[in-house]
C-alpha cells in the first residue's frame, strides 16, 4: 500500500487535533487506507454510514485499550496482542449489531468481522497509540474514525444518488424511473473513488497554493 | 452445486478483487509490475488454501462442538497470523528459493482480507472439506488472474499522459473499475 500513499504518516508533536482525520489526514481520500470496505460496502448512503460508525466504535476503543496496556505488552509480540484486542472489539460490536440493528447486519455481511483486517485500526494502534496518552489516542481515534465515516458516506451518497436516484432510501426521481445502474455494481465503486479522490488531491492542492 | 459451475463462478462470475472486494490493499499497492504481481498472487494462493483448511478443520472439530462460533473472528485471525509465520519459518528452512521469491510477500498476508475473507465465506456457504478447498483454489486463481492482468495495465499506464489531478491512485482505480466492467460480462456464464 505505501507507494500509493501520498503525503505519509508524518511524526509530529501529538496534538488534539480533530480535524486532522476528517481533512488533511483523511484515512480514505489522502492516505488510502482501508479500501476494502470502502468499496464494498458503499453501495448506499445508509451503509456507508453503517460501516464507517462501526469501525469508528472499534477504532476508539482499540486505541484507548492499547494506550492504557502499552507498557505492558512486550514488544515482541505487540502485533499478535493488538490484532486480538481488535477481534474481540470487533466479536463485541458483531454480537450488539446482531442482538439490536439486525437489517444493518444483514447487508454489511462478511465486511463486520473483516473490521479486524482493516488496516487503518491497526495502523493507528501502531503509529498513534502505542505512543501517546489515552486521551490523546482517543481523540485521535475519534478524529481517524469521523474521517473514515465520512469518507464512506460521501462515497455512498454519490453512488446511490446516481445509480438509484435517491439518497438515505429517499427518492427524489419518479418512482418508475431507474438511476444510472453501473454506480451501485461493483465497476461504480472503484470508478467513483476514482475520481473522489482526484478531487479531494486537486482541492488540496488548490489550498495550499492559496495559502502561499 | 457441481464442480464446474463452483470453478468458473470463483475465479470470474464472483471474481474476488473485482465483484467481492477482497484484497484491494495487495491489488493496488503490490501491483506495479507484471512479475511482482504474480509472486504475490502465488503467496496468496499458497496461504489461502492453507488456512481455509485449517479454518475449516478448527470450525468442525472444535468451534461447532463446544458452541464457541462466536469466537470465530477472533480465532480465524490468530490462526491466520501463526499460519503465516510458520509458512515463512518452513519454508525459509526447506526451500530457499521459493523463500526468496515469496518471501517478502508473507508478512503483508497476515492482514490480507482476502485470506480472512474466503475463510469466513467457505463456512458461512456451508462447503464441506473438498468443495472448500476448490473454492479457494480458484478464488485465488482468480485473484492472480486479476493481479496480473491489471499489473500489465499499469505498466503501459506509466508511459501515458495522465492529467495531474488524476496522476496515481486515481487512474489506477478508474482503470480496475473498467477492469471490472470487463468482468460483469462474465456474469450470465453460471
Amino acid at each position: 500500500m505505501s507507494e500509493l500513499t501520498t503525503p505519509g504518516l508524518a511524526k509530529k508533536k501529538p496534538s488534539i487535533d480533530l480535524l486532522k482525520g476528517i481533512l488533511r489526514e483523511n484515512p480514505v481520500f489522502t492516505l488510502l487506507l482501508g479500501m476494502c470496505p470502502t468499496l464494498a460496502v458503499t453501495s448506499s448512503a445508509m451503509n456507508g454510514l453503517g460501516m464507517g460508525l462501526s469501525a469508528l466504535v472499534v477504532l476508539m476503543a482499540s486505541n484507548v485499550t492499547i494506550s492504557l496496556l502499552k507498557n505492558l505488552i512486550p514488544d515482541q509480540v505487540r502485533i499478535p496482542a493488538y490484532i486480538v484486542l481488535i477481534a474481540s472489539f470487533v466479536t463485541i460490536l458483531e454480537m450488539l449489531m446482531k442482538a439490536f440493528l439486525p437489517d444493518l447486519y444483514e447487508s454489511l455481511g462478511i465486511f463486520i468481522p473483516l473490521i479486524v483486517v482493516n488496516c487503518i485500526i491497526l495502523g493507528r494502534a501502531e503509529a498513534f497509540a502505542a505512543k501517546n496518552t489515552p486521551f490523546a489516542s482517543l481523540i485521535d481515534g475519534l478524529s481517524m474514525g469521523l474521517g473514515f465515516a465520512a469518507a464512506l458516506t460521501l462515497l455512498g451518497s454519490v453512488r446511490e444518488i446516481l445509480g438509484e436516484g435517491s439518497l438515505f432510501g429517499y427518492k427524489f426521481i419518479e418512482e418508475e424511473a431507474s438511476g444510472i445502474l453501473i454506480f451501485i455494481l461493483p465497476p461504480g465503486a472503484f470508478i467513483t473513488l476514482g475520481f473522489l479522490i482526484a478531487l479531494v488531491s486537486h482541492l488540496q492542492k488548490k489550498i495550499i497554493r492559496a495559502r502561499r | 452445486m457441481d464442480v464446474l459451475s463452483l470453478t468458473v463462478g470463483a475465479m470470474l462470475v464472483n471474481n474476488i478483487v473485482l465483484v467481492q472486494f477482497l484484497g484491494i490493499c495487495p491489488f493496488l499497492g503490490v501491483s506495479k509490475r507484471v512479475d511482482t504481481a504474480f509472486g504475490m498472487g502465488a503467496a496468496v494462493m499458497f496461504v489461502m488454501i492453507l488456512s481455509t483448511i485449517a479454518t475449516y478443520l478448527i470450525q468442525v472439530g472444535v468451534l461447532i462442538p463446544f458452541g464457541l462460533e462466536y469466537l470465530q473472528t477472533i480465532i480465524f485471525i490468530l490462526l491466520i497470523a501463526g499460519l503465516v509465520q510458520v509458512v515463512e519459518t518452513v519454508l525459509k528452512k526447506i526451500s530457499p528459493s521459493l523463500y526468496q521469491s515469496l518471501g517478502i510477500y508473507l508478512p503483508l498476508i497476515t492482514t490480507n482480507c482476502a485470506i480472512l475473507g474466503v475463510a469466513l465465506l467457505v463456512v458461512r456457504s456451508g462447503f464441506g472439506l473438498v468443495e472448500g478447498v476448490l473454492f479457494s483454489l480458484f478464488t485465488s486463481a482468480g485473484f492472480i488472474l486479476a493481479m496480473v492482468i491489471f499489473a500489465g495495465l499499469r505498466e503501459r499506464l506509466e508511459f501515458s499522459d495522465v492529467p495531474d489531478s488524476m496522476k496515481g491512485a486515481p487512474i489506477s482505480l478508474v482503470t480496475a473499475g473498467l477492469l471490472a466492467l470487463a468482468f460483469m460480462g462474465f456474469a450470465g456464464i453460471v
